[in-house]
């Protein structure tokens, strides 16, 4: 690990302000940045601490709510309203990492974890245009069965890792952001960004901008929700495919839809096309098929991630076939 | 808040660089050796500590200046005047290690496990994610212990001794109900 001082933030003003020094990285709970840095992969020159920060989850009366960016993985999961109103939230952060990861993971570390692309963790042996701009990406002929099939391109093929994140991008979250010059919002779905020819370039945040919260605008049908993880082992793993999904049937019909997937892309990916094709239309397989199909159209497989294009779509179709049912 | 951190029960000092690991901390700095060094990734669960009694942690990823003022258990800290924690006790057992490596992480995760049993924290195989309550059961144990890998694997008699202790704790009615 490369030197570097240590810094704690006392609010979040202190916070970007020792954050504007440049080669400044904030410290969560460190559970990725600290691992990167041990690879050198990370080489801040300070970090801030902000895992002081704001840890309340304000409940609303509208049924929103306002979660602190330190607050942690586990204590977001366990909350009884969270749980009551956004089912699919606590299950996709108890499917993350383990036990004592969620322990220590803050929201806004999990939304700012990088990916577990070997390429990109092997700086003395690969080349990772997302680690070092412009030198090419090894995976794309390489080891990528866990890769990207919606929305990569030719600079980078790597996957969002976050559970959370995807049923955040289902639920229309709003960042809340703190600049030098003054705060601002971000919806979720924006955050976080495709790679295009900056794989660098992971999310919005400008420099020194520091996470301070993430708003959850309530959702009527938020409790008929879920989250669904496939992976390789039945705990303990990345996701191969995930599916966060809320359903609203009246009489049969859909009346409403929130559907992201996770492990497919560069970042959480928010289905609008099958949310569109949804609405409206009878709660059946028949049509839950189509709308996952016409979801996953424009997926690009490569050697060996082919089979995530099937799974994707058997998974949309199993997740909302049984919120259908819990309704009907 | 002065510079120290208090690792079963004893306030130290915290170390000047803050590249050290709580887990190097403890093992090198402070010759606590009990907590293990598996993979020093996050991946393996070896390194399991428990912060202010009963948060299960991975020191591996801890920078230990990040925990001053916080109160640290290692696996040196379960036992009390010269007798075996209950826990300890139950993976002697029923054969809950062979080589031993992985024990001490599997004790403290075991117990910070038990804890969020007791608060209702749900996990991915937890039924209904709105019930205040989640009942004991095997599958719950191989799922909230995932994040311990046990290379000998000696996984059934990890969590038949888990359960014993859960047992121990809340009375044969609930384990039963489960099975």
């Amino acid at each position: 690990m490369n030197p570097f001082t240590f810094a704690r933030a006392q609010d979040a003003l202190d916070a970007v302000r020792l954050g504007a020094v440049p080669g400044s990285r904030y410290l969560g709970g460190g559970t990725n940045l600290v691992d990167l840095m041990r690879e050198t992969v990370e080489r801040p020159a300070q970090l801030v601490d902000v895992s002081g920060l704001s840890h309340t989850i304000e409940e609303r009366p509208d049924g929103s709510f306002l979660v602190g960016a330190a607050v942690k993985n586990t204590a977001l999961a366990e909350h009884q309203a969270v749980r009551v109103r956004f089912p699919m939230l606590a299950r996709a952060i108890a499917s993350g990492a383990s036990g004592q990861i969620r322990n220590m993971a803050s929201v806004a570390g999990n939304m700012l974890q990088r990916t577990r692309c070997s390429y990109f963790y092997d700086h003395e042996g690969a080349h990772c245009n997302k680690r070092n701009p412009g030198e090419g990406c090894d995976a794309i002929e390489g080891v990528h069965r866990m890769h990207a099939v919606l929305g990569a391109s030719s600079a980078c093929i790597a996957t969002h890792p976050s559970d959370m994140c995807v049923a955040l991008a289902a639920l229309d979250a709003v960042v809340h952001l703190q600049g030098i010059d003054g705060a601002r919002q971000v919806p979720f779905t924006d955050f976080h960004l495709l790679p295009e020819d900056h794989p660098e370039r992971e999310t919005v945040l400008r420099p020194g901008e520091l996470v301070t919260a993430i708003a959850l605008p309530a959702l009527a049908f938020g409790a008929n929700s879920t989250y669904r993880k496939v992976r390789d082992r039945a705990s303990y793993a990345f996701a191969l495919v995930s599916v966060a999904a809320a359903l609203e049937i009246k009489d049969g019909v859909v009346t409403d839809v929130r559907l992201a997937l996770g492990g497919v892309a560069h970042k959480p990916w928010r289905a609008l096309t099958l949310e569109q094709m949804l609405r409206g239309q009878p709660a059946s397989a028949t049509h839950f098929e189509a709308a996952a199909r016409a979801e996953m159209a424009d997926a690009q497989p490569l050697r060996d991630n082919a089979f995530k294009i099937p799974l994707a779509q058997r998974t949309i179709v199993a997740v909302l076939d049984g919120l259908a049912t819990v309704r009907s | 808040m002065p510079n120290t951190i208090t690792i079963n029960g004893n306030a130290v000092a915290l170390p000047d660089d803050p590249r050290v690991s709580l887990l190097d901390f403890l093992r090198e700095h402070l010759h606590l050796t009990g907590t293990k060094k598996g993979c020093d990734q996050g991946a393996c669960g070896a390194c399991t500590v428990l912060l202010d009694g009963e948060q299960r942690i991975l020191s591996c990823l801890a920078l230990a200046v990040q925990y001053q003022g916080r109160a640290i258990t290692s696996v040196e800290g379960l036992a009390h005047e010269g007798e075996l924690h209950p826990l300890q006790q139950s993976f002697i057992e029923h054969d809950g290690f062979q080589c031993g490596y992985c024990t001490p992480g599997q004790l403290c995760s075991a117990l910070g496990m038990e804890a969020e049993l007791r608060r209702g924290v749900p996990s991915y195989v937890t039924q209904d994610m709105a019930s205040e309550s989640v009942a004991f059961s095997e599958e719950e144990v191989r799922e909230r212990m995932s994040g311990n890998l046990c290379r000998c694997g000696a996984y059934n008699g990890i969590v038949a001794a888990v359960t014993e202790h859960h047992v121990h704790l809340h009375g044969a009615a609930q384990a039963r109900e489960a099975s």
